[in-house]
Formats: C-alpha cells, structure tokens, sequence
C-alpha cells in the first residue's frame, strides 16, 4: 500500500498505541496535520509549544506510557526545548514530532529551517532526522522504543516537508525497530550482590531512599515486599512519592532540602542507605562532604552512569529497579529495627509542635493549610500535578500520595509554567481522575495561556493558585540569605479570578480559611474546570530548609511561633 | 589521562555526538581518533581524555547510552599498546642534512619528501617517542607538524570486539505501548 510520508506517520502513530497528540502547527508540518484530519488520532491544539511538551510528559508520567508532542519546524521547535529538558532531566518518555524544510534545502537558511537535532541533543535521550518518507514508520518505531526502554527520556523525530510529502510503501510489518547491536554488560557481578545482601542483613541501622526509578519499572509491589521483610524505614525524594504509600508506617516522608527534619537527620545516624531508582541529587544531599558519614551504600540503579557520580557507594547493583529486587528478596532476612525505628520516631521530636498544621486559625491563610485541605477533601485520591517553588514542596509535605503518578512535578530542571499544561496532559492519560494544578502565582503566568485549550477541549480539572503577591521560593531565599532585599520578587498579577472568567471557566478567590473547603467542595462537584486563587500569607516560608550546599544536619527550621515571625504585610 | 576505545555506528552526527557529551561533562578531550574498521558500518575512536578514574567511568557509561555507540570501554589499566603518527617538516640545509638523517634514522623514522630547504620526516611509535623527535629537531627549525593523535589496541588475547549483530529490538518492543 502506497501512502505519503505524512500518512505513514499517522498510521505509525495509530499502531503504536497513541490517542492523543499535543501539538501546534505550522508551514514545515503542514502534510502531517492534513493526513491527521483523515486519521483517528486527536489532536490538541495548545497555545504554545512549550505546553504541548508539558502535556506529553504530563501524560507520560500519568500513563507510564509515551506522550506525543508535535511542532512546526523553527520557532515551534525551539518553543520545546525548555519542555524537552524538563522531560530530560525527569527520564519521561515522551515523543517529539517537527517538521523540518524540505531536505533539498537543507542548511541553506531556509525560512523556519533551524537545526533542532543539534540544539537538543544534549537534552534528548536521542534524536534524529528522517529525510526519506520510507523511513518513517521504523524510524517511529525506534523513537518510541528509545523513549520507553531502560531509563526512559524524550527522544525527537524531526522530518522533513518533502519526506512527509513523498510516497511510500507502508509495510508495518517489515518497518521493525533497526537498533545498533549493543554490548550486553554483566551487571550483575555475584560478589557485588553478596556483598549488597550482607550489608542489607547485617545493618542496624538502615534506611532506604525510594526515587522515581521504582514508579518507572513498576516495583511498587516488589518494593513493598522488600520493605517489608526487612522492615527498613523508607524516605523519598520528591520524584518517588507515591511509589511507596503515605500512610504505611515505615513510610517517614520526603527527604532533602525541605525534606522533614527527622528523616534527614536519620539519614544522617544511618549505617546503611539502600538507594533504589534515585541519583543522590545534589536537593537530595545537601553538602556531599557531610552526607551519612557512618552509612554503608548500596546503590540499586539502571543507569550505570549515576553510579558514583555524586556518592562512591560500596555496592552498585546495576539494573531495573523491579528485578534487583526480585533477585534480592530471597535472600533478606526478616529483620527487627524496632529499636532504630522508634529512635527514628523519637527524632521527630517537635516536628508536630512546629508544624503549622498545629496553628490556631488567626485570620490569615497559609499555603499549607490549603494544600493539605485539598489533601483531605479529595481523600488523597487526585493527581495533582504542580509547578515550582513554595507550593511545590508544601504540596510534597502536605498533601499524602498513597498510590504511584499521583504527584506529577518537575523535579531535575525545576521548571516554572510546568504545572498547567502538565495537569492537562495527565487528564487526557487519566480521563476518569480528579486532577489538580497546584500552582503559583508566578509560574501560573508562564503558561496561563493554555487555560484558552482547556475551555477548547472542554477538559475538568482544579486549578489552586496558591497566591502569595511574590516569586515565594526566590523571595525566601532572598529573606534568608540576602537580608530581605527583595529584588524583583514582588510580583503583580492579573485578578485570576476575572481572568478565568474571561477564558469562559469559573473563577474563585479566597482569602479566608474557613472558605477554603466550601470552595473546594463546590470546585469539586462542578462538571467543568474551576479556578480558585488562594490568596495566602505573603511571607510564608517553607521549613525546614537545607540551605544549598550546607550539609543535611544543618537545617533551618520553622520558628516556634511563626504566628509572628510570617504575620507581615509589605 | 585516560584512554577509552568506542565502538560506534559509521554515520553522520555521531563524532558530535561523542565530543558533545564530552563537552557537557567538562571533561577535556587531549586527543580522539576515528577510523573505519573491518566492518564498514562501524567505526573506531581512541579517546584519550584529561579525566580520573571516575570521570573516564562517567564517560564511559555514558557513551554507551548514546544510541550509536556499540561499546565503550575505558582500557587505561590494561597492557596497551599505543601508537601515534606525525608527519615533520623542518627545515634542511646542505650543512646541517647529514646530522639530522643521523637523529631519523636513531628514532627509526623516514624521509617522506626531500626538497632543497626542508624535509618531511615521517615517524610512528608511542607518544613519547615522538615527543623526543620532535624535541631533538626543534634546533633545526620545525616548519609545519601533524599529528593522528592516538589510536590504542589491548595486547594479546585481551579482546575488544564490537557486539555482533542481532535481531535488537523487536523483542523489546511490547514493553513500549502505551500502557505499561
């Protein structure tokens, strides 16, 4: 059967299990949105590429499966780019599609022609141009097998007009995946492995480090197990929560820089870390010179390359996260760390005295207090996807994932204007899900623009604007470590509410605690996307806090009486 | 300085490929050789790179995550045998021509090309010999130098082979769809 390049493409798309395309078009792809029109899949038009990258990797993370985002060739390209890393840096497998001018003129400048393949080669876990249109299909093949095998990560398929425009014999069966030939590694070196299992049996006191790389290979039962025979307390970074449930006891919370206090000081007293799916980030550490001392190190990792690039660990167990512990588990031995455990629980000493959970209401509206409503109201069920800053770590402290996707954040590349689009894309992988956008109101500008999609595509989802008038995160900074000179951090916005409003989608503002959950009821029983911005303490700061580069022990905490350390108006 | 040999596929992008990942590891490249091998689709580099151990790791493992490269491996702890070529030209006059064919043919090098005023001095062998060449006739005046940088073999029955072809990937495949 003869079809263009452009038919191929969507045939391939089909065939490979794809619904949704998050995309925007353009001159350079214009064959493929007019073969898309004939086809099943759906497109969704965003309003800038750089969503059209979020929603494939909000999709992805929400699925664990591919998203697919399309651009035009130039502008539409570069537009991804921010997206792209942001699914780098996070292993998300996600499929970019651009068009490119046609191959005759290649390299010539052509209007909209820009080398996507090399800008984003560093930031892609492979890219490629297809020139011919009978490359299509396993060149598609290929990119999705890339995408979602080992670490997964974004791969780009860049092709060009005249390919998408010439025809070819599509032939799905013969268009199979033609990798190179790879050397096969024996990761699993038996002394390594007997030294890991006798380091797991022998420790008293051991903690495990839980990260994304258990979501990733679908571990969650296996790790469950695992803990559970050997009874080892678990901490998380901010990627792997869910992976391991809230609300089982051995869970302690997140770790790190605004990790809780007694899980980063039992990292510290720790004589074994078992990290597993995790790359001991430097957020993860805090001073490297300083990081668990009297700790054994066992490293459970896919990625050969994180093993010892920020902590030399004293057994690397190279491999997916699900068959190391597979293979370990007949050899743990049941293990009592009751002792170790209860000393751990000791540590959280003050913590729930400290915590502004345990605040009278004083008339003012804290972030947390909102987080951890919505926590309640939506039983813990809801993905909620969230942006970067304040708000994202109050989210990873206040709001309890039990079940795995359930927090989709961007965590490696940190990037601000995430959230909305990401939401978007995760409701379209998970259409039955209550999804919420917990988001600032700094990073809420970024990407705003995509509410016009959401209205489009008739989508319902909570948008919580956690609305402090600043850039929080840099304007915390700014309090604690430069003397409270608030340099371009105050920051003006729009009325979210009337602006919502505007785009056709209802809008609510509150300022008072008691109309937090009302409103979150209500927002929640409405059929069609809310948007409520959460007007909340201005000068809120998120505690405890590693400062960068400090080590682990070294935490700022939470005043004793935040009632008047926060209460201030600028 | 470390030395690691790759395997890579024979085609356009993958040398940027190679000395891109370098640059984005800050790890400096002293020299690189890329040649075909007895299969034309494959190529073969010598890297030879300003790094410890566990940078030459790091690059390592992620060479071999590049999609193109069949196999990297970090062969600076092996018995290796080494070899670099330079081609000389400096500058030869009817006096001092008899002296310096003495020094060539010390260092087993030739006499590639012969003109009234210069000659070009062929010469191969490890680094160091070169280097020692080159420092005895730098008095003679060196007009113009180039260099293959290294190429590097292990010695005797210690192989490094590319992975031979096979049916990659379509095994793989059911993993990828779109539900996990």
């Amino acid at each position: 059967m003869k079809l263009t390049g452009a038919e191929i493409l969507c045939e391939s798309l089909t065939r490979l299990g794809v619904r949704e395309i998050f995309g925007y078009p353009g001159g350079a792809i214009l064959p493929v949105y007019d073969a898309l029109g004939k086809s099943k899949l759906h497109h969704v038009l965003v309003r800038h590429e750089q969503g059209a990258t979020h929603m494939a990797d909000g999709y992805a993370r929400a699925s664990g499966g591919i998203g697919v985002a399309m651009a035009t060739s130039g502008p539409g390209a570069t537009n991804m780019v921010t997206g792209i890393a942001t699914a780098m840096l996070d292993s998300s497998p996600v499929v970019c599609i651009t068009g490119q001018v046609s191959s005759k003129v290649l390299g010539s400048d052509a209007f909209q022609e820009i080398d996507i393949t090399g800008i984003t080669m560093p930031i892609t876990k492979h890219n490629v141009v297809v020139t011919k249109a009978e490359d299509v299909a396993r060149t598609l093949r290929e990119a999705f097998l890339i995408a979602n095998s080992g670490r997964p990560g974004p791969v780009l398929v860049d092709i060009t007009k005249d390919a998408q425009q010439a025809s070819a014999e599509f032939n799905w069966e013969s268009s199979v995946p033609h990798l190179p030939p790879k050397r096969r590694r024996n990761n699993h070196d038996q002394a390594e492995f007997d030294r890991a299992i006798e380091m797991l049996n022998t420790a008293k006191r051991p903690i495990i480090l839980a990260g994304h790389g258990i979501m990733v290979s679908g571990a969650m039962r296996a790790f469950e197990q695992f803990v559970r025979t050997g009874n080892y307390p678990v901490a998380m970074t901010l990627l792997g929560i869910g992976c391991f449930p809230a609300d089982n006891a051995l869970n302690l919370g997140m770790m790190g820089m605004h990790g809780e206090a007694w899980v980063n000081n039992a990292i510290q007293e720790a004589d074994l870390l078992i990290a597993v799916g995790m790359r001991f980030d430097d957020r993860v550490t805090g001073d490297l010179r300083t990081y668990a001392k009297s700790a054994r190190k066992i490293h459970i990792e896919i990625d050969r390359a994180e093993i010892n690039k920020n902590v030399k660990v004293d057994a690397a167990l190279v491999g997916d996260a699900r068959e190391v512990l597979e293979r370990l588990m007949p050899h743990i031995q049941t293990c009592d760390h009751s002792a170790w455990i209860r000393h751990v629980a000791e540590l959280k000493g003050d913590s729930a005295v400290r915590d502004i959970q345990s605040l009278p209401d004083n008339g003012h509206l804290y972030a947390a207090h909102v987080i951890n409503d919505i926590w309640k109201e939506t039983r813990g069920e809801a993905i909620v996807v969230t942006d970067v800053g304040q708000h994202q770590m109050w989210e990873a402290q206040y709001y309890h994932h039990n079940r795995p996707r359930t927090l989709i954040t961007s965590g490696g590349l940190g990037t601000m204007g995430f959230a909305l689009p990401a939401a978007i894309g995760a409701k379209f992988a998970k259409p039955d899900s209550e999804v919420w956008v917990v988001v600032g109101d700094g990073g809420f500008q970024m990407t705003m623009s995509e509410l016009a999609t959401i209205v489009q595509e008739k989508i319902n989802i909570k948008i919580a604007i956690i609305n402090n008038g600043f850039l929080g995160m840099v304007r915390q900074w700014q309090e604690f470590f430069y003397d409270k000179r608030y340099v371009a951090t105050p920051l003006v916005a729009p009325d979210f509410a009337a602006l919502a409003n505007a785009f056709g989608i209802r809008g609510e503002r509150i300022t008072k605690r008691a109309e937090v959950i009302p409103t979150i009821r209500s927002a929640r029983e409405s059929a069609e996307t809310v948007l409520i911005d959460f007007r909340v303490e201005q000068e809120d700061s998120v505690y405890p806090m590693v400062a960068a580069g400090a080590s682990l022990s070294d935490m700022i905490r939470r005043p004793n009486s935040p009632l008047v350390e926060t209460a201030t108006e600028p | 300085m470390q030395t690691l040999v790759a395997y890579v596929e024979n085609k356009p992008g993958v040398l940027n490929r190679v000395s891109s990942l370098a640059r984005r590891l800050a790890i400096n490249i002293d020299s690189l050789t890329v040649g075909p091998t007895e299969n034309e689709a494959i190529a073969r580099m010598t890297i030879v790179a300003h790094t410890d151990e566990r940078g030459a790791h790091r690059l390592e493992a992620s060479l071999e995550k590049l999609v193109d490269v069949l196999v990297a491996e970090n062969i600076s702890t092996r018995a290796l045998l080494e070899r670099d070529l330079a081609l000389i030209k400096v500058s030869a006059d009817q006096q001092n021509r008899p002296h310096l064919m003495e020094l060539i043919k010390v260092f087993r090098a030739r006499v590639v090309d012969v003109a009234p005023e210069s000659l070009i001095i062929e010469v191969s062998g490890a680094v160091d010999k070169i280097d020692g060449l080159l420092e005895v006739l730098r008095p003679f005046g060196v007009l113009e130098m180039a260099r293959t940088g290294r190429i590097s073999m292990t010695r005797g029955g210690d192989l490094l082979q590319p992975p031979v072809e096979e049916s990659s990937g379509s095994e793989l495949e059911s993993t990828v769809s779109n539900v996990k």
